[in-house]
Order: C-alpha cells, then structure tokens, then sequence
C-alpha cells in the first residue's frame, strides 16, 4: 500500500468525544450514513407492515385484522379496513416506500458512507450540510408519520398526489384535511434534504478525490452515486416548486391545480381556473427521474460487486459509465410517459414513447454487461453475489414489461392494472432492494468490523427471490386479465374468479416478508456477535478496503492515499501471489 | 505472469486502461490532501445550489406559463414601479460587492509591503461589504413596499393566478437574497477574524451567490412585466 506522508494530513474536523456529537448529531459521513440506513431500515418494516395489512384484506376483504382497528378506529372498525383506508394505507406504503427506503438506502446511505472512502477523501465536502441533510429527512419522516395519527388518518391520494383531489381538502374525502398538508409538508422537507444531499455528492466527487483517482478510475458505483445526484438535484429541485404550489392551494386559497366549477361532497370548490394537469406534469418531472434516483445505485452497488465475487473485470467499464451518464440524461425526457391515460394530446403521448424506448438501449448495454461479466467466471457464490445476479434476474423481469407500457396504445389498456405494479415493484423496487441487500452483505464487515452470517444470507436470498416471483409475477396474469389496481375488494363479477390469485400472491407476500426477518436477526446479531472482519475480506481492489474495518475517523488514519489503477484489477497475478491488484498498489498491471 | 512494482514518484507514461503508474492528474490542491481546498469546494457547491435554485425557478416559471395557458381566467395588473427601483438598487449591490472583492483580493500583495495598507484595504473592503449587506435590506423593504402597493389594489395572494405567481416569485426570492445576506454576515465574520484571508472567507463563492440572485431577480422582473 502507498501512501503520502502523513504529516501533510489536515483533517476537515478533529474526532467528536461526546456521545451526541459522536453517535447523534454527528458530522462524520461514516455515521451519517448509518443514520440513512438505520432510518430506511425502519422505513421499509412499517412499508411492509403496511403492504401486508393491504395483502391480507385483498385476500379476505372480510377478515378482522387484529389491532387494527387501534391504528384507525373510523378507517378499520372492528379490524376490517375501509375502501378508504385501504387506500390510505397504499398512500403511505407508496410513500415511504419510494422516498424514505428506495431513496435513501442505496443512494443516500451507502453513497454516504462510502462514496467518500472511494475516492480517498476524508469526508464529505461539507459536513455540517451533510448532517443538515440526514436531520432534515428525519424531520420529514416524522412529519410523514404523523398523519397517521392524526384525527382523519393518513391522505387517499397515493404516492403521486394528483390534483385536484389532493389540492382542495377535506371534500376530497378521509385525511385530506390535515392528513394531506402533512404529505406535502413532508414532501417539501424531504425536497431540502435531498438538495442538500445531492449538492454533497456532486462537490464532493468533483473537488475530493485523491491523488490519482482520475474519473475513469472511480469504482462504478461511486459513479452511479455522483451521476444519482446529478439527477436528484434538478428532480428535486422541480418537486419544491410543486409541493409549494400545492400547500398554497391547500392552505391559502390559490388555484394553481384546482379548476373552476368542480363540485366535491356536494359543496363547489371556491377554486377557478387552475390545471390538474399541470401538477402532473411538475410531479412526473421529478417522478421518472426519481425512478432512476432509485435503481441506478443499486446498478452501481451491483457492478462494483460482481467484479469481486467474478475474480475478473466488469466487462466494458466505460460503456457502463456512459450508459449510467445516458440513462440520467434521457430519464429528464420521458416523463409524459406516465400520463398517457391523463388526457393529454395523443400526439405528446407518442413523442415521450421515443424516448421510453430509447432509455431501454442504455439499461439493456448495462444489463448485458453485467451478465457478461459473469460469463465464464469462476464465481464465488456469496450472499453479496448472490443477490447481485439476483438483482439481473429481477431487473430484466421488470424491464421486459417496460417495453410494453412504454406503448401508449398497450399502455392505455394496462395502465390501470396490476401489470404496471407489477412492472414497477420488479424493475425499481425489489431490483433496487436487492441491490441494497447485496450492499449490505458485501460492506457490512467494513462498516461493523464484523462479518454477517453467509448461511442465514444465502436462506434469506433464496426465500426473498423465490417469494418475489411468487408475489409480481401472477400480477402480470392479473392485469392482462384486466384486473384494476387501487381497489380495496374484487366484487365485480369478472374479478371473482381471480380472488385465489390474490390470495396466493397475499400468502407469498405474508411469508416474503417474513423472510426478511431472518435478514434483521443476521443484521443485529452480526453486529455484535459476528466474526472479526479483516481489513480486505473479500480480496476487493477499491479504496475501502485499504483501510481497517471498520474506518477510522477520518477513513485513512492520517494517510493519503495514492490511486494507481482502475478498480477492475482481477484475474491478474501480482507479485505476493495474489489475483488481484489494489487500486492503491505501485505494482504495475501486466498485460492479461 | 511476471509483474514489477514501480518505485514511488516513477516517472512513466500511464493510462488508464489497467497498467499501473504515477497519478493521471495532476496534483493540486484539494486533490493532494483529499479534504480540498476551501476555496475550490465551497466554488463548486455554490455552483451546484445555484443550479438547483435555477431549476426551481424554471419549474415555476412553465407553471406560470401552463397556468396562464389553461384558463381565461388570467388577470393583467401593472406592476408596482417601486419595483424598477429596487433593481437599480440590487444590481447596485452587486457592484459594492466587486469593490470589495477588489480590495480584499489586493490585501495579500499588500500584506508583502506594509500591513497597515493591508489593514486599510481590509476595512476598505468591510465597509463596501456592509453596504453590499444595506442594499440587500433596502431591496428586501422595497420588495414589501410593492406587496403593499399591490394589496391596495385588492390584489392578494389568492385574488387571481397572476397575483399568485407575483407574491410566490417575489417572496421566494426574497427569502433567497435574505439567506445569503446571511452568508454575507458568515463571511464578514471570517475576513474579521482572518485579517482578510478571502481563500478561506467564502468570498468568492458567497459572490456567486449574490451575483446569482441579481441575475435571477432580472429575469423575474422580465417575466412578470412581460407575463402579468
């Protein structure tokens, strides 16, 4: 390992005492990091808890879920939810969901922790912006949470809030008084901190990077966390504006979303003029980004994986980066793909189609890469690896139904249907999860010291991987069938006879997420009872694994570190023997 | 397969297609220590949050502009003319500020030859940052002037879509221009207790800011006098 001298080290700011500075508000973006995961963590069980409260209800509308009716004794009297709270309960899942787990936990948390390391810096660019960040998206979580207790219970809009039932109040029916001001406040909050995250990154990746570590040589997923937050500024940066207008509407009588005339509980709106439309066109500007604020850190974290487990270079490195770099760019043109059912002209409808296909050549190079990278490799089936390849499968299941919704003519028959949750849940959400379980495997032992169990993790692969299939693939089936989304109870006489797939995919969904169980318990007992990590436990090249496990304050131990190669240095011999060269390492790479 | 190791600073052509050799870019600072230079960072975050406030603004203005588009319902109103006056008076502000830079940039040549002309150019360019900071105010309270002006014409803030977008416009940048009379205040304090070290003041990306805001204030002066 090569290093400069350590009496040049300055350090941004000297190692906290107190336990608060330390462990609370701290400025370390190692334990900044943390935070994100720890808070996504918590995030994605109440998601979960919510998706199997819906599941179960789908299953045996009639059934009394206990306890339930302590959450919402109005949503859930007696324990059997209402068609509205169903609906509230999918506004929340959907929520924290996307913005507090598929946000945070890929991008933020691991971005956090080790984008940083991986480019030799001491920490983020600004520190106090950065724990700024993680406290105002704490702030936002809470302010979220509390519509569900408040006296109407949680919004019924869904996670994208179309107007103008959004933007009128209590008229709109169940917790669109209070419940839903507290979505946009929340929302709002969440756009600052993401602002705030984003800026971190970009200076951070631009102005931080170590001696030698020229772009090229940045590991692909620090690549896809820096192009992530290129992305999520302008997103976000678009999101504000439209949660401000909303809040306005709500609160102090505007008509930015709220047309004239419209009539609501038998009461007309004192509202005129405005553009529902509008509020979709600003939400989906920031919402198919979002999309890809979601998965391509997963991609990143995935690609930066299979090379170790593979014992060979990612195939076409810089293919990959130019295809992360395209992605970001298209995904700012096709926004008006959501909205082909929303009335707007059939010829827009069309023009976002070119570019919905467009952005399928991108994410197929790179999918294709990554299972080039696996071809002919003698691989080292890990939890981390496994999940990774799992991560392909899901990807493609998801992708391939891309193609189809990306047709306004398929699109407007499926669009309202299971296929497009299905669609969605694959391709973002559990290729996205997937990508964060690999995360976790694979740096656990450089966060914690200590290593997680590979038996539990490889149980918990096989029963996550299994269980997904068995939860979105009949959606599929069911929305082919014409089975509509975003209703609480199958009456209607066509969907009777789908009500066993429903209860299949609920019994799948009920033990899926009691897999993840397994997960949690090998994440907290690790923790503690783990075995001791070594420094490189995993024979990996990048920069994190030149330092002890886990990092000191300031990653390095006073040292600064010197980069001499790429990330991808395997399948090569070295002079101690080994099959791999370290990005840190002198030793010249011979030819292979 | 034979590798060698090369000796630390070795002198060889590299690449980055896998064969090792001495660092690609050249070391500077910020690069060296891998913490950056104060300077260099706080330019390039100053950069990144001024794209991001323009983005936010251009998602106002296409929902102005949709808004507008979408209904007969837009009502024309002329606007305040306080309000061209608060723009020579921001536009102002920043010609302050580039007196100041000037003599805070002059402090450290000056320092070589006598330090009470470095301690002369330091309250030199304090005071053309307090008046920088007094024009910001004045603008501010020129800004509430035009709210008044317009609320005495019955035009509030739900009255009509175009008063909409004129308090929303209006106040959002003012909130702006107070924030960074905030950083403005941060960086006074710096250059007090540095004796004038604009590297690590903030100077130079507080600029960007403040420059930003006038350029942005512009733009909105145009918009609106163009659109309600």
């Amino acid at each position: 390992m090569h290093e400069t001298s350590a009496s040049h080290a300055a350090h941004q700011h000297t190692a906290p005492t107190s336990f608060i500075r330390k462990h609370v508000f701290s400025l370390d973006h190692k334990v900044i990091g943390k935070q994100y995961y720890d808070l996504a963590l918590v995030a994605v069980f109440i998601g979960m808890g919510l998706s199997w409260l819906m599941r179960i209800h789908l299953g045996w509308p009639a059934w009394p879920i206990p306890l339930l009716d302590k959450l919402s004794a109005v949503g859930a009297p007696g324990g059997v939810m209402t068609p509205e709270y169903y609906l509230s309960l999918m506004t929340m899942h959907g929520t924290i969901m996307v913005f507090f787990v598929l946000t945070n936990a890929p991008f933020s948390a691991f971005g956090n922790y080790f984008l940083p390391i991986q480019i030799g810096a001491e920490d983020m660019a600004f520190p106090r912006f950065n724990m700024m960040s993680f406290w105002t998206i704490f702030v936002a979580f809470i302010v979220m949470m509390t519509a569900f207790f408040v006296t109407d219970g949680p919004p019924i809009a869904g996670w994208t809030s179309y107007a103008p039932l959004s933007a009128v109040g209590g008229d709109a029916g169940p917790g669109m008084r209070l419940g839903q001001t507290l979505w946009a406040v929340s929302i709002a909050i969440f756009c600052i901190s993401s602002l705030l995250g984003a800026l971190n990154f970009i200076a951070t990746t631009l102005d931080l990077r170590t001696k030698g570590m020229s772009l090229a040589r940045m590991p692909l997923s620090t690549w896809a966390w820096f192009v992530t937050a290129v992305i999520a500024l302008l997103a976000f940066a678009a999101l504000l504006p439209a949660t401000i207008l909303l809040i306005l509407d709500r609160t102090a009588g505007t008509s930015f979303f709220i047309p004239a005339g419209l009539v609501l509980s038998d009461k007309l709106q004192p509202h005129s003029g405005g553009s529902p439309l509008l509020w979709q066109h600003l939400f989906w500007f920031f919402g198919h980004p979002e999309v890809y604020i979601a998965i391509l850190p997963s991609i990143g974290i995935v690609s930066h994986i299979i090379p170790v487990f593979a014992r060979k270079p990612l195939l076409g490195p810089r293919a990959a980066i130019g295809c992360i770099m395209a992605t970001g760019f298209l995904s700012y043109m096709v926004w008006g793909h959501h909205m082909f059912v929303s009335g707007m002209s059939p010829f827009s409808a069309n023009l976002f189609s070119v570019p919905t296909l467009f952005i399928t050549i991108p994410m197929t190079i790179l999918t294709l890469l990554l299972i080039g990278s696996v071809y002919g490799a003698k691989m080292r089936f890990t939890a981390a690896s496994l999940f990774c390849l799992g991560f392909i499968s899901v990807f493609i299941s998801g992708g391939i139904s891309g193609f189809f919704l990306a047709q306004p003519s398929i699109d407007i028959y499926l669009h309202a249907t299971y296929f497009v949750v299905a669609h969605f849940h694959f391709v973002m959400a559990v290729a996205s999860i997937f990508g964060v379980f690999a995360g976790t495997y694979f740096w656990f032992p450089k966060m914690f010291g200590r290593m997680m169990n590979e038996g539990l993790g490889k149980l918990h692969f096989w029963l996550t991987f299994i269980g997904v299939y068995c939860v979105f693939m009949p959606m599929h089936y069911l929305g082919l069938a014409g089975n509509v989304r975003r209703y609480s109870a199958f009456t209607d006489d066509y969907l009777i006879p789908l009500i066993p797939v429903h209860k299949f995919i609920t019994v799948a969904a009920l033990l899926t997420g009691a897999a993840q169980f397994i997960f949690l318990f090998n994440l907290i007992w690790s923790r503690f009872k783990g075995p001791i990590a070594s420094e490189n436990p995993w024979e990996a090249t990048t920069l994190e694994w030149s330092t002890t496990s886990p990092p000191p304050f300031d990653n390095f131990g006073g040292r600064h570190m010197v980069v001499y190669h790429g990330a991808d240095e395997y399948g090569v011999q070295s002079s101690d023997g080994k099959d791999y060269i370290m990005q840190t390492s002198p030793e010249k790479v011979p030819a292979r | 397969m034979a590798t060698t190791t090369l000796p630390p600073g070795a002198d060889i052509a590299l690449d980055d297609h896998g064969s090792g050799g001495p660092p690609e870019i050249a070391p500077r600072p910020g690069h060296v220590t891998g913490s950056g230079s104060h300077a260099q960072k706080s330019e390039t975050g100053m950069w990144v949050a001024v794209s991001a406030i323009g983005m936010s603004f251009a998602a106002f203005t296409s929902a102005m502009i949709v808004r507008q588009d979408s209904s007969t319902d837009w009502q024309h109103f002329q606007l305040p003319h306080v309000l061209y006056l608060n723009t020579l008076i921001l536009l102002g502000s920043s010609v302050t500020l580039e007196l100041s830079r000037q003599r805070i940039g002059a402090i450290q040549g000056a320092a070589r030859h006598a330090s009470a002309s470095a301690k002369n150019l330091l309250a030199n360019g304090i005071y053309w940052l307090y008046l920088t900071a007094a024009l910001g105010l004045i603008f501010v309270l020129g800004q509430i002037l035009a709210w008044r002006n317009l609320a005495a014409q019955g035009l509030f803030l739900a009255t009509n879509p175009s008063s909409s977008f004129f308090y929303v416009f209006t106040a959002l940048h003012a909130v702006h221009l107070l924030g960074g009379m905030g950083g403005l205040f941060y960086v006074l304090r710096k250059l007090v207790r540095s004796g004038g070290a604009a590297e690590t003041s903030g100077l130079s990306a507080f600029s960007i800011y403040w420059h930003f805001m006038d350029l942005l204030w512009v733009y909105l002066l145009l918009l609106l006098a163009i659109r309600v």
